[in-house]
């Protein structure tokens, strides 16, 4: 099927066009989120491209308020907090995303453990295309 | 641990000195790493003759980022006299002067040279907090920066994650704060030398000199669950769960094991050194530990023959108040889920059976990057040799500390056990 490097550009791309895409080793099976080109339990390097279905349950998350540079420009400050966590997904492995949804300026509200799915948000101050991962609550 | 390393020969410490660490508007790193190497040639009890230095390894993190100014292995070569001898910079985040330290032991023992400096320096005042949060950001995984974690964000996700699995909460970290800001009066070289209690009575004063009612914290836990003391920076850490940004220079003399007596009757015996990679939160075992820190410890202790028990008092990276509690369990001072009991339990004070950060911590004693982990082993060294005034630990027969550094997220941790014969 998928022809792309196994590489973070192609996880990149693949985000822009709301895919979720991780890689599976040929000889061992093992899957891996971001893809890996190489397999760290095997150290084959005969990858195949697996499309996740977008869904898993909240596994760590922050309310960040002091942000850097890159996030103020979106608009994100000590008044505005945004959240960063990490999602592990129903076919196993954990992506690091943003999270929606949910309020960040009430974080005893947010529970680990709650089941989300992706929602690719698309940057619009960019000239080139750039998607972040996020996820919101199923 | 398949191997049980060994260096080729000894090596030991017969100097230390480190910078005062704070912000400071008026001295570069330059100044700093003079103030750090003038204490450390004046505390070689024999003296010194600095044309004997073969080498220098220096750790610097991003002073690239902080102040433009990158490549600093040879500025400090030259501002200390020892060009054209060769310097080398280290990179391992906040773990680079670890690195240096290791480094240069591997340089000693491999019988290449005799006499090595090592040390670190990191200029970080003089930008604003957000590209400070930026600037130590570079060391996250990409993955994780990309989407907005800072270094309290990562910190904040696995102290989400530890409370959890283990039944935590934020007043458990609350006695890591409180416990690293009684140490830090004691220690002059400390970026806060103040305990929470102090912060908090003259915080009420300044309150009640405006006009303003009185916030009427009945203690120092109260005073840190009011988000106008104690605002959110990446929840759940607060302010007093983060390390200051600060500004700071330490360095160290080493030397071949055998002459080690020429300088000093007192010299520190390098027995253990360790050094873990780890690969960030999403690709980690599990989030309430960390790989790196586990793998650098067997790596120590493998090579000392001492276990955890043996250790009689430890400098434990808390970049974050989560650090030090997730640390001290993966050093094997308390079995996992039971480290913030036993800080509860008040087990790494000062006074406890197992003192941790006596220097006041990252926390409080500041956290200059670069310069961290070395500095940490300038704390080591004080208590060993009992110069540590009033924060000396009040253990008999103090013989064997250690220091343990992190970088980034996990990235990079170290584990050095020093040994007093």
């Amino acid at each position: 099927m998928e022809e792309r490097p196994f590489s973070d550009i192609s996880y990149d791309q693949f985000l822009n066009e709301e895919k979720l895409m991780g890689s599976r080793c040929k000889k061992c099976g093992s899957q891996f989120i971001p893809p890996r080109s190489i397999c760290v339990q095997c150290f084959s390097t005969d990858m195949e491209w697996v499309q996740m279905n977008g869904e898993g349950k909240l596994a760590a998350f922050t309310c960040i308020t002091v942000a850097p540079p890159f996030m103020v420009a979106q608009g994100y400050d000590r008044k505005h907090p945004y959240i960063s966590g990490v999602v592990e997904l129903d076919e196993g492995g954990r992506v690091d995303a943003r999270i929606e949804g949910v309020d960040a300026k009430n974080p005893e509200s947010i529970k680990l453990g709650m089941r989300m799915k992706a929602k690719f948000l698309h940057r619009k101050d960019t000239d080139i295309p750039e998607t972040y991962l996020a996820f919101e609550p199923l | 641990m398949k191997k049980r390393r060994k260096l080729g020969r000894g090596v030991a410490v017969v100097g230390a000195g480190m910078s005062k660490f704070g912000m400071f508007r008026d001295k570069d790193s330059k100044d700093l790493f003079a103030e750090a190497f003038g204490e450390m040639l004046a505390s070689v009890d024999k003296g010194v003759d600095p044309e004997d230095i073969d080498a220098l390894y220096l750790g610097n993190f991003s002073n690239d980022f902080f102040i433009h100014q990158s490549h600093w292995g040879p500025l400090i070569s030259d501002l200390t006299g020892l060009a054209p001898k060769p310097a080398t910079r280290t990179e391992g985040a906040c773990a680079s002067s670890a690195l240096a330290f290791r480094e240069g032991v591997f340089a000693i023992a491999s019988g290449f040279y005799d006499m090595v400096l090592v040390g670190g320096v990191e200029e970080m005042s003089k930008r604003t907090t957000e590209e400070v949060a930026e600037g130590l950001a570079l060391a996250t995984v990409p993955y994780e920066g990309r989407v907005g974690f800072t270094f309290p964000g990562v910190f904040g996700a696995v102290a989400t994650a530890y409370f959890q699995k283990y039944g935590a909460s934020r007043e458990h970290l609350m006695n890591v704060t409180i416990k690293s800001h009684n140490n830090a009066p004691l220690n002059p070289k400390a970026q806060f030398p103040m305990t929470i209690r102090d912060i908090m009575n003259s915080k009420k004063a300044s309150l009640l000199k405006k006009g303003q009612p009185d916030p009427e914290w009945k203690d120092e836990k109260d005073f840190l669950r009011d988000p106008r003391a104690n605002p959110v920076v990446a929840w759940p850490m607060h302010l007093f769960d983060c390390c200051p940004i600060s500004d700071g220079a330490s360095c160290m003399l080493l030397v071949a094991e055998d002459m080690a007596k020429s300088f000093t009757d007192d010299p520190l015996y390098v027995v253990g050194i360790g050094q873990g990679s780890g690969r960030g939160l999403h690709a980690s075992a599990d989030m309430t530990y960390f790989e790196a820190t586990r793998y650098a410890a067997q790596e120590a202790y493998g090579m000392s023959g001492l276990e955890p028990k043996d250790i009689q008092f430890s400098e434990v990276h808390d970049c974050f108040s989560i650090a030090e509690v997730v640390h001290v369990e993966d050093l094997g001072f308390f079995k996992s889920g039971e480290g913030y009991k036993a800080i509860a339990e008040g087990a790494t004070r000062l006074d406890g059976p197992k003192p941790i950060n006596t220097s006041g911590g990252l926390k409080c004693k500041g956290h200059p990057v670069g310069a961290t982990g070395v500095s940490q082993l300038f704390e080591v060294w004080t208590q060993l040799r009992g110069k540590a005034g009033k924060r000396q630990v009040p253990i008999k027969d103090l013989r064997i500390g250690a220091a343990h550094n992190l970088g980034g997220t996990g990235g990079t941790c170290t584990f050095t056990i020093l040994e007093r014969r």
